[in-house]
């Protein structure tokens, strides 16, 4: 009964989206009386396919074989946490996922959303129920999560052992609330398209929605990267791998937009430009999707990917996208223009801003899609490595750093060249020394490591600047989110500038009882022995690591086999010192005794990610302080 | 914003839309030379599939005959186009042995029925174990196994009929 009540509530969701979208648009029309019922009918959409994701969840966690899904992606004596997030392991489930956070989406902005001109937001909310209801006939004709196989098999497949991680149960829910949560910006961008009602207060209610995604894309990218870096064992962190990318693209996107939607918040510029990003922001998640789920760029033919559903997913992009793009050249001709600035001021630093960031997403996307283009072109198959993406976003990722130093220190709407001079000095000073002291220090380092060093130095304390002379108990809390959100770009520059340069990578093959050097530790191959876990079985090495006088620390590595299905994983040990990690890996063993290690001392590395959570908690401070001081006005807020 | 600029965006996107669409309609062929060639078949026993055909063991592939083994699924779509080669190659006079991936009785009952049988038996994969081990990662892929049931060669996607006639010969070839 729990799958077709499932299956129930998705069918009536889906009623109630398209009672949502017709309500919507007779509403924006004139129809008075139906401007009442589109709220409602929003939030009732919204409860019932969180019904039906909540119903699946439990089937999942019951371990219910009589369901196709259920059967196919879990196992009865897997542990609590692998079934709860198995959920979503798999295509149906994790597309019930994206429907049920757009619908919840789509309800928070009907039930909390009191900025926006009324005609506005109800255009919005019919923004959502179209794209609502591609996406609930995408799941209900071509992904029915809750179909029955008969008679139950008396025990499921299990889930892939490599997806057998905590990280399972955050990375994905976190990164889909980042990709649907921009959903909201495209539907306000319809429904300013649709109204006219661009300026100032259009962009002061969307910006909340548009920062609450993107902190969650923040983290989840980047957690992503940190579990792609223990669970590979390659000792990379990033690999310009297309479905890395997939998240990419519509995070520079929307850190483009969260810049320009201030612009338009604070001096009403940049209409048009932000209707844009807007759109293309969500777009990058669809795309995004489409690229994951439909398999074109990553498989090499069909696995598990029904190529109806690529079909299916394509004719949704073209709807959608097209049909945004198309309204936005019909409509933007009547936006009227926003207000002028001069070439040197803070609304300039933010074009910059936003052009950088652009040209960045425009790298990438060529570069995923390149592949595939020359294929069209000439029939031969070549791929785009990191050569290309470092090369060529690389450049520009340190421009828009150092626009991003001088950028808060500039004025609005006009600034004049010598006194901003006199701003930046100090940054541009510490700059300076880091790269002298850097290249003293390490003649041989590569260009790009070494300015992206010294521009680290700089925007450290470019990126505190703003606080300079402040009162600090009165500094609101978004110029504080600013603030760090900025520092932690500095911190996580430092770390992959130091991580890609200061690396000490060493692979040895080396006998039980010797001893190798590492960067500063000198590493001690004590023994190998085999051990064993539920599903798999391996070969654990212990390591003891030592620095100088210090303490000795014992790591343990492991080359895991697991036998359902035959999988090899390399288990890495990872000790993390203050200034960086010591990273090991166990390989195969040798002909004549010795064992392949692979070590690497990376100094610093931490502070990728460090600074990644920097600046999720920058976004989130500014989205608090947002909140507060819009509580702070009611008359605006209840209007 | 005016005149053709304010459709530059769209044009751009309909271009992108033709590439996606372009790479979604052409099946992909890329052919990497597997390690697992020239290596024996990993060990395996798989019960029947359906009903009417036995199941496969990697003993029954190392009996001084060559065989010619298709991986596949009812559930894939390649497979069916794939089907009338599997089927001239068998009245060639090659036997065919198959791995159903993931798959469930009746619908592969079903398949076969629709698309004719080519196959002397059929092992249930139900978890993709031997698949991988075989060094598969898709449906369909096809391998020539020699008499001494090692892999000879590994055909990725489905087989064209172009090459019914070599496959043939290749596995002939493989005593």
């Amino acid at each position: 009964m729990i799958a077709e009540a499932g299956l129930g509530a998705l069918w009536l969701g889906a009623a109630l989206c398209a009672l949502q979208l017709v309500a919507a648009i007779l509403a924006v029309r004139g129809d008075a009386q139906l401007t009442t019922i589109v709220r409602p009918v929003a939030v009732a959409q919204a409860a019932l396919t969180a019904l039906a994701f909540g119903l699946l969840i439990w089937l999942f966690v019951r371990v219910d074989l009589s369901v196709a899904l259920v059967f196919e992606n879990d196992h009865s004596e897997k542990p609590f946490l692998y079934r709860f997030a198995a959920t979503w392991g798999n295509h149906e489930g994790s597309m019930l996922m994206w429907v049920a956070i757009l619908g919840v989406a789509g309800a928070a902005v009907a039930l909390f959303e009191r900025k926006l001109e009324e005609r506005t937001l109800l255009a919005t909310l019919g923004g959502q129920a179209v794209i609502g209801l591609g996406f609930y006939a995408f799941l209900l004709f071509a992904s029915n999560p809750f179909a029955r196989i008969y008679p139950a098999p008396p025990e499921g497949r299990g889930l892939n052992p490599l997806l057998q991680d905590p990280g399972l149960a955050f990375h994905p829910p976190t990164l889909y609330i980042g990709y649907v949560g921009l959903s909201v910006a495209f539907s306000f961008a319809i429904g300013a398209l649709v109204t006219r009602d661009v300026g100032p207060a259009f962009a002061r209610a969307m910006r909340p929605w548009v920062l609450g995604a993107w902190i969650f894309l923040t983290l989840g990218i980047t957690a992503g990267s940190y579990w792609a870096y223990y669970e590979l064992g390659w000792g990379g962190w990033w690999f310009w791998d297309p479905v890395e990318n997939a998240s990419l693209m519509p995070w520079l996107a929307a850190t483009a937009l969260l810049h320009s939607v201030t612009v338009l918040a604070t001096r009403d510029g940049l209409r048009a430009w932000t209707l844009m990003l807007a759109v293309i922001a969500f777009s990058m998640s669809m795309v995004g999707t489409f690229l994951v789920r439909s398999g074109i760029l990553t498989s090499v033919h069909a696995f598990a990917v029904d190529p109806r559903r690529g079909t299916f997913l394509l004719a949704l992009l073209f709807v959608y996208i097209g049909g945004a793009l198309a309204l936005f050249g019909a409509r933007v001709g009547t936006v009227r223009e926003g207000a002028r600035f001069d070439p040197l001021s803070r609304e300039a630093g933010l074009v910059a801003n936003n052009l950088l960031l652009s040209a960045i997403l425009g790298i990438v996307l060529v570069g995923t899609l390149y592949p595939l283009i020359v294929e069209a072109a000439t029939d031969t198959k070549l791929s785009v490595g990191p050569p290309y993406f470092n090369a060529a976003a690389g450049p520009l990722a340190l421009i828009l750093v150092a626009v991003l130093a001088a950028g808060p220190l500039l004025r609005w709407r006009r600034d004049h060249m010598l006194p901003l001079l006199k701003r930046v000095a100090p940054a541009a000073v510490v700059a300076l020394v880091v790269l002298v002291a850097v290249k003293l220090a390490a003649p041989s380092i590569h260009i790009l490591s070494l300015l992206g060093l010294a521009l680290a130095g700089g925007l450290a304390l470019a990126s505190v600047a703003p606080l300079w002379q402040r009162n600090l108990r009165r500094t609101p809390l978004f110029i504080w989110g600013m603030v760090v959100a900025h520092l932690g770009v500095a911190v996580s520059l430092a770390g992959m500038a130091c991580d890609s340069s200061f690396t000490v990578e060493k692979l040895v093959a080396a006998r039980v009882g010797e001893t190798v050097a590492v960067g500063p530790y000198s590493i001690t191959f004590d023994a190998v022995e085999p051990t064993f876990g539920e599903n798999w079985q391996a070969l654990q090495a212990t390591l003891l690591a030592r620095r100088g006088e210090g303490n000795v620390l014992k790591l343990s590595p492991q080359a895991r086999s697991y036998w359902a299905p035959p999988t090899e994983t390399s288990e890495t040990a990872i000790h993390t010192a203050l200034d960086g990690q010591l990273y090991t890996v166990l390989g195969k063993e040798g002909t004549d005794g010795r064992w392949q290690l692979r070590l690497w001392w990376k100094p610093f590395v931490t502070l990728i990610w460090a600074g990644g959570a920097l600046i999720a908690i920058g976004g989130t401070l500014a989205l608090i302080g947002r909140l507060w001081r819009a509580r702070r006005r009611p008359r605006e807020l209840w209007l | 914003m005016t005149g053709y600029k304010k459709w530059a965006p769209l044009i751009a996107f309909i271009l992108l839309g033709s590439a996606l669409t372009y790479g979604l309609a052409k099946p992909d062929t890329t052919n990497i030379r597997s390690k697992m060639i020239g290596a024996s078949v990993p060990s395996f026993t798989l019960p029947p599939a359906t009903a009417g055909l036995p199941g496969l063991s990697s003993s029954e592939l190392a009996t001084g005959k060559p065989h010619l083994l298709n991986i596949f699924a009812s559930w894939c779509v390649p497979c069916v186009a794939e089907a009338p080669q599997l089927k001239a190659i068998a009245d060639a006079g090659v036997p065919v042995v198959g791995i159903a991936v993931r798959d469930r009785p009746e619908a592969l009952a079903r398949f076969l029925a629709r698309n004719g049988n080519p196959f002397r038996a059929i092992g249930a994969d139900d978890a993709s174990q031997v698949q991988m081990a075989m060094g598969s990662s898709g449906v369909p892929e096809s391998f020539v196994i020699d008499g001494k049931g090692r892999i000879v060669s590994q055909v990725i996607g489905p087989i064209n009929p172009q090459d019914v006639a070599e496959l043939v010969a290749a596995v002939k070839a493989a005593r």
